[in-house]
C-alpha cells in the first residue's frame, strides 16, 4: 500500500497573525513539502491544477520535475490533472516527458475541475464538463498507447497520423487514476479502462465515499479485470496531529474556523464526526485511518491533505515527520495483516513493466 | 380503518405526507396551519380509501445545519433525514411565513439545498401566513414560481392564512373551506399515482459504452 500527501496548492492568509505568503514562497513550500514527503518515508506527492487566485500551481509537471531532480524514490502525481480543460495531446506528451525525466516515477489523476469560469477561459463549457472527461481520456489513452493516432472527435481538432511525443517510457503509459466526489460516470470510466478511482473522501461524509467506490468494484469487475476486490482504489485524508490530543485541536482550530472551504460553518468536533478529518494524536490519526478499509475493502493508495488553510511550512513539516515517524509505519503494517494475498498493490512503472513482460511470455 | 369509506381503506399502501414548515415562533401559525392542512389532506385520502401517515419538518429546528450545508456542500448527519424524506413522500405541504413580499430565507433555503428533480412530479400544496391578507398573493408571484421551477406539480389552491383568518367563521369562502377545498385536489393527485419510490443515484448511470457514443 502506499501512503503520501496531496496538497492543493492555496495561498491562504495564516488566521493566527494575519500573514499571507507570496506566490514565490508558497510555491516553494510545495516543493520542499513534497521533497520532505520522501525523507520521511512516504510513498507519493501529488499537487493540484488550479488557474485561478488563490491557487498557484497551474503547471505541476514543471513542479514535478523539479521534485523528481531533488528525490529518488518518491512517486509523482497529480490531484487532479483538468483532463476537460487541458488538451489531452498536451496531457499525453507532458506527462510522458515527466516519465523519461523522473525515470517513471509518474502517475496521474484525472479531474473534472468544478469552478465554472475555469471552462470558458480554455475554450470550454462546465457543462460538457462529463462528455469532455470522456472523450478527451478516450483520446490521451489511443495516443499514449497507439504510436500513430487518426481521431476525430467533437471537442477538438481532428488529428491525422499524429504521433505524440516522446512515446511512453518503456511503451508503458503513466498509471492514471480517476478522481470524482460525486459524479458515477467516472466511477463507471475508471472501471471500464481498468484504471484506478481515488475518492476525494476530505470534506465529505464517508457515507458518499463508500457508494462511489462500491460502484466503481462492481463495474470495475462487470468490465472484466478482476474481481471487485481487486480494483484500485485510492483515497484522501486530512489530518491535524500533536502528541497530546488537546494540543492538536487547540492549535489547529484557528486554521479551521477560518478555513476557505469549510469555514464559518460546522465546528471542528461537528465537521472531525461528518468527513474523515482527524485531528489529534498520532494514535488517534492511526485508528480513524484504518478504520476507512471497513467502509471501502483494502486500497492501494492513502493520501493526505497537510498543508492548506494558512498552515505554515515549519508546522507542516512537523506534521509530514510525525506522519513518517508514528502515523505511516504502523499503518503499512496493520493494512498488510488484514490484507488477502489477491488482492493486488498500487501499480508503479515497474510493476507494470514486469506484467507486460510476462504477458509477452506467456503469449 | 373505520368501514364506512367508500372504496376500503386497506386498498393499496399507506402513503406518506411530507409537512415542511418555515415558523420561527413556538408555538407557530405557520405550523397551525400546516397541521390543519395535513389534517385535512388525510381526511380527503381517507375518503378515497387511502390511508396516509402525517411526518413534519419543522426547519426552525434544522437552521444552523442549513447553513452547514451550505458553507460544505453536503447535509449533515441530523438534516439528512429531512432532506431524503422529500424524496419518499407522496405529497408535500409545504407554509412559510412571509416576509417581504416572500418566502421566508430559511424556507428557501431548504428548498435551495434539495437535490435536482427531487421534487418532479411531486403533488405540492403551498400555505403561507402573514399579518394581514394584503400579503396572501405572495403564494402566487413567489412560491409557486418556485415550485413550477422544481417541476413539482402544485394543486391550484394555495392556501394563505392571515392573522384574522383565525377568527373567521367556518363556512362560505373562509379559511376552513380554502383548507378543505386545498386537500381535496392534493388528494385527487396523490390517489392518480403510484406510491414513491426514493431514487438510487447510480441507477441510471448509463454504461460506458453509451457515455463514448453520447
Amino acid at each position: 500500500m502506499q501512503f503520501g500527501i496531496f496538497t492543493v496548492g492555496d495561498v491562504t492568509t495564516d488566521p493566527t497573525n494575519g500573514r499571507t505568503p507570496s506566490e514565490r514562497e508558497r510555491i516553494k513550500a510545495m516543493l520542499a513539502i513534497a521533497e520532505k514527503a520522501e525523507e520521511v518515508g512516504l510513498d507519493v506527492a501529488a499537487f493540484g491544477e488550479h488557474h485561478n487566485p488563490p491557487f498557484v500551481p497551474s503547471s505541476p509537471t514543471t513542479m514535478l520535475a523539479h521534485v523528481a531532480a531533488r528525490t529518488e524514490k518518491l512517486v509523482l502525481s497529480t490531484a487532479t490533472t483538468l483532463i476537460t480543460t487541458n488538451d489531452p495531446v498536451k496531457i499525453a506528451e507532458d506527462f510522458a516527458m515527466l516519465q523519461h525525466v523522473a525515470d517513471g516515477r509518474v502517475d496521474l489523476m484525472l479531474g473534472r475541475g468544478n469552478t465554472g469560469p475555469v471552462y470558458p477561459w480554455f475554450g470550454k463549457d462546465i457543462r460538457d464538463g462529463i462528455d469532455l472527461a470522456i472523450e478527451n481520456y478516450h483520446l490521451l489513452h489511443r495516443l499514449w498507447t497507439e504510436d500513430v493516432v487518426d481521431w476525430e472527435g467533437k471537442h477538438r481538432t481532428p488529428l491525422r497520423g499524429f504521433t505524440s511525443t516522446p512515446r511512453p517510457l518503456d511503451g508503458v503509459p503513466p498509471f492514471v487514476w480517476h478522481g470524482s466526489i460525486r459524479s458515477p460516470e467516472i466511477a463507471e470510466q475508471a472501471a471500464y479502462y481498468g484504471d484506478g478511482f481515488f475518492a476525494n473522501h476530505i470534506f465529505w461524509p464517508k457515507e458518499h465515499t463508500e457508494k462511489m467506490v462500491n460502484f466503481y468494484r462492481q463495474r470495475f469487475e462487470h468490465y472484466g479485470h478482476g474481481s471487485a476486490d481487486q480494483a484500485i482504489v485510492g483515497l484522501g485524508g486530512q489530518v491535524f496531529m500533536r502528541k497530546n490530543s488537546q494540543d492538536a485541536v487547540r492549535e489547529f482550530r484557528p486554521y479551521f474556523d477560518n478555513a476557505p472551504v469549510y469555514g464559518h460553518g460546522p465546528s471542528l468536533e461537528e465537521f472531525s464526526a461528518e468527513t474523515p478529518l482527524t485531528v489529534g494524536s498520532p494514535q488517534q490519526v492511526i485508528d480513524r485511518t484504518l478504520g476507512f478499509r471497513e467502509y471501502v475493502g483494502d486500497y492501494q493508495r492513502q493520501l493526505f491533505l497537510m498543508d492548506h488553510a494558512g498552515l505554515p511550512l515549519k508546522t507542516v513539516l512537523e506534521q509530514l515527520d510525525l506522519l513518517g515517524e508514528e502515523v505511516v509505519p504502523v499503518l503499512r503494517k496493520e493494512f498488510a495483516a488484514v490484507r488477502p494475498a489477491h488482492v493486488p498493490d498500487a501499480p508503479t512503472h515497474a510493476g507494470l513493466l514486469a506484467a507486460r513482460e510476462t504477458t509477452e511470455v506467456t503469449a | 380503518m373505520s368501514t364506512d369509506t367508500p372504496r376500503g381503506a386497506d386498498l393499496g399502501p399507506r402513503r406518506r405526507i411530507l409537512v415542511v414548515s418555515a415558523g420561527l415562533r413556538e408555538p407557530s401559525s405557520t405550523r397551525l396551519l400546516a397541521d390543519r392542512l395535513s389534517s385535512a389532506a388525510v381526511t380527503s385520502l381517507s375518503a378515497q380509501g387511502i390511508a396516509a401517515d402525517v411526518e413534519v419538518v419543522e426547519l426552525r429546528e434544522y437552521a444552523h445545519d442549513l447553513a452547514d450545508h451550505l458553507l460544505t456542500g453536503f447535509p449533515n448527519a441530523r438534516l439528512r433525514p429531512a432532506l431524503d424524506a422529500l424524496g419518499t413522500a407522496d405529497a408535500v405541504i409545504a407554509v412559510t411565513p412571509i416576509f417581504n413580499a416572500s418566502y421566508s430565507g430559511l424556507f428557501k433555503t431548504y428548498f435551495d439545498l434539495v437535490e435536482p428533480d427531487t421534487l418532479a412530479d411531486r403533488p405540492v400544496l403551498l400555505g403561507a401566513t402573514g399579518g394581514t391578507g394584503r400579503h396572501s398573493l405572495a403564494l402566487e408571484h413567489a412560491l409557486r414560481p418556485m415550485f413550477s421551477y422544481l417541476h413539482a406539480v402544485v394543486v391550484p389552491t394555495a392556501v394563505y392564512a392571515a392573522t384574522e383568518d383565525w377568527g373567521v367563521s367556518g363556512n362560505g369562502t373562509g379559511l376552513v373551506s380554502r383548507i378543505d377545498r386545498a386537500a381535496t385536489e392534493l388528494a385527487a393527485l396523490v390517489a392518480t399515482r403510484e406510491p414513491a419510490a426514493p431514487a438510487d443515484p447510480f441507477a441510471g448511470t448509463a454504461s460506458f459504452e453509451d457515455l463514448l457514443r453520447r
